[in-house]
């Protein structure tokens, strides 16, 4: 799904010119979850930015299925984001004065999406995500946690190939952390290909990889076992009645958590 | 473009910011607000001044006699000037270029009846040339002509208001009548209409001068001439009033310099300076307008700038989900044209509405009347509210549109 070939990226600031990364080398195949782990100032955002068409590189190679992603103008970019990309981001980055319904189907506009039709179809995956209930509700009424699980939705009802998540539970207590890495899982699990940037060790071991980056190249590539079947408690998830499909929006979801 | 939509999603914005929008509308719809009131007043101005003008052609001359007010040719001041038919003749032959040209007698109020009705009406006796240098209507029959000045008929054309008042009830019909002058009967040849600055004109009855002369004074005096001077020009009017002040000063021996001894009015010449005045007040008041335009305009700017830098996470959350910048642009834009349209519109109601009140309790002030602002100027200065609204959303939208996502997201 993603190929980046010898990624080198700087930061000019004047005369200053920061090597952010220094020739970066992965491939991630479709329907992986992998997480990137390093310090501060490895290049860790500036990774998943590259990936996310927010941000070009210097020079190197990157594919995005099969599509060469390199010095895209603007309206390219934004369309390629649309269609192909979702976002989640540490401090949720919902539009304050729209409701939980408004800001999910907020994608769809900007892929002309009658209102009405893509009204109905955020409200489905808010109920996907268990907060039908809170459609009508603003960012400033909801926890951290629905807020995360507003901008998953949000993420998902384009029907990306990849999300992206940059500390997706920076701003979540431990217990909302785990739940959310269901959530994050049980998406992975129909098919779509998911990044976590991450400094947590506890959520980056519920991923099928981690990637740990110092200083702007890649130090190891490590291999997780299990998919987070099984929680802190010992408990598993089956007593969740998790089940997992990525199937059209009209077929019934089981709530999660 | 989804038209409808992407206005709901700017109103929203608009609605979450109350006061904030208030205070970017409150300068436009003022700036609009004045701008109409200036224009109207101008206007008002300006009708009260033309309606001085009314009750005659705009290219008339008008001369009456006067007194000397200086010697000449061991001639005293003070000396009365009186004109006579020698006068009319006169200057009928000499002043070359004039359209039409009557004299006039000014006999004064004179009480005439019909049958049982009476009534005191302005009579007026003239040449037939003054239905139209007065620029009468004849709405029956027809007016004065040479034939009744040349044998002196006894025939009166009368004004609407006359007729109303003395062929009442079931007599109505005035045409062929004979109405009783002062002791001499009149046939009725003819009804007029003449708007003049009150319905005054309308109580006037005109018959053949020579006719008032002979019956009425018994002398050829006459009291005013006055012509029309077609197309002349400028310089031609000019020319023709000197010469017809010559004329006379040579015939009634007085100074040519001497300004008192005849009064010639070139209306034409106050009309144009007036339109000349009037220029000058419309353009006065489309720069204060415009300036004061101007000065809300560059509120919105700001305000809208403000605004962009307030949403700079929301602007970078929406490229992130598919915003390309023509669409961001048309965002900001929008948000600026509806708000100054808005703002322009409600200062432009506001504005035409005060006029209205005005205009309705308006006293009856010379030179000032009907304030009124029309429909064309109304509707320029909605087009220049479009114009405006998107100019100050210009920089602003511009700005939005540079955003850079990552930036815009970067967790503080």
């Amino acid at each position: 799904m993603i190929t980046i070939r010898e990624i080198h990226k700087s930061y000019t600031n004047g005369q200053n010119s920061l090597h952010v990364l220094k020739g970066i080398t992965l491939d991630i195949e479709a329907g992986e979850m992998i997480s990137i782990m390093g310090p501060s100032g490895s290049g860790k955002s500036t990774l998943l930015n590259i990936f996310g068409i927010l941000d070009s590189y210097d020079s190197g190679e990157y594919l995005l299925d099969g599509k060469k992603i390199h010095h895209l103008n603007e309206r390219k970019a934004a369309l390629l984001r649309n269609k192909m990309l979702g976002f989640v981001f540490q401090s949720f980055n919902l539009v304050s004065f729209k409701n939980a319904m408004e800001n999910v189907a907020l994608p769809l506009y900007y892929q002309k999406v009658p209102r009405r039709k893509r009204n109905k179809l955020a409200l489905e995956y808010l109920d996907r995500l268990g907060l039908k209930d809170w459609a009508h509700h603003l960012p400033s009424e909801l926890s951290g946690g629905q807020k995360q699980r507003v901008a998953i939705a949000r993420a998902l009802i384009t029907q990306p190939k990849v999300i992206l998540a940059d500390e997706p539970t920076g701003a979540l207590d431990s217990v909302t952390s785990q739940e959310m890495m269901d959530v994050l899982t049980e998406i992975n699990k129909t098919g779509i290909t998911m990044i976590i940037v991450t400094h947590e060790l506890d959520i980056a071991r519920r991923t099928q990889k981690t990637i740990r980056i110092i200083d702007g190249t890649i130090r190891e590539i490590v291999e997780n076992e299990g998919r987070g079947t099984k929680d802190e408690r010992g408990e598993t998830k089956d007593e969740r009645h998790v089940e997992a499909r990525h199937a059209s929006p009209s077929e019934e979801y089981e709530k999660v958590a | 473009m989804l038209e409808f939509d992407t206005w709901r999603e700017i109103y929203s914005t608009i609605s979450k910011n109350k006061l904030r929008t208030f205070l970017t509308g409150f300068a436009v719809a003022w700036g609009i607000f004045m701008l109409i009131i200036l224009l109207g007043s101008g206007k008002g101005l300006e009708n009260g001044v033309t309606d001085q003008f009314k009750g005659g052609a705009n290219n008339g001359i008008w001369i009456s006699s006067g007194m000397t007010s200086k010697e000449y040719k061991g001639l005293q001041a003070g000396r009365m000037i009186r004109f006579t038919n020698e006068d009319y003749n006169l200057l009928k032959e000499s002043v070359k270029g004039h359209e039409y040209i009557s004299s006039r007698m000014f006999l004064g109020n004179t009480i005439t009846s019909y049958k049982d009705e009476y009534g005191s009406f302005y009579l007026s006796p003239c040449h037939p040339d003054y239905a139209k240098i007065k620029e009468i209507e004849m709405i029956q029959g027809r007016f004065l002509n040479d034939l009744d000045i040349r044998e002196c008929r006894k025939v009166a054309a009368i004004g609407e208001k006359v007729k109303a008042d003395l062929f009442k009830g079931t007599d109505t019909v005035a045409m062929g009548k004979y109405i009783n002058i002062n002791g001499v009967l009149f046939k009725v040849i003819g009804v007029f209409r003449d708007f003049g600055r009150d319905d005054s004109e309308q109580r006037r009855i005109y018959i053949p001068i020579s006719t008032a002369q002979r019956v009425f004074s018994g002398q050829n005096v006459i009291s005013q001439i006055s012509m029309t001077t077609g197309d002349a020009s400028v310089e031609e009017v000019d020319y023709m009033v000197d010469q017809t002040h010559n004329l006379l000063a040579k015939r009634h021996t007085f100074d040519t310099k001497d300004e008192r001894a005849v009064f010639i009015w070139n209306k034409s010449e106050d009309y144009r300076r007036f339109q000349g005045l009037f220029l000058g007040i419309r353009l006065f008041i489309w720069i204060v307008g415009i300036g004061t335009i101007i000065a809300g305009i560059v509120g919105v700017s700001n305000i809208m700038m403000i605004s962009v830098k307030e949403r700079t996470k929301e602007i970078g959350v929406r490229k992130a989900l598919g915003a390309t910048p023509l669409s961001v642009i048309s965002l900001i834009l929008r948000e600026a044209i509806l708000i100054t349209g808005f703002a322009g519109y409600v200062g432009l109601v506001l504005g035409i509405g005060v006029l209205e009140i005005i205009s309705r309790n308006l006293p009856q002030i010379d030179f000032f009347r009907s304030p009124e602002a029309n429909f064309s100027i109304a509707v320029g200065a909605t087009i220049l509210l479009i114009i405006a609204g998107t100019l100050a959303g210009l920089f602003p939208a511009r700005k939005a549109a540079m955003i850079k996502p990552i930036e815009a997201l970067r967790d503080e």
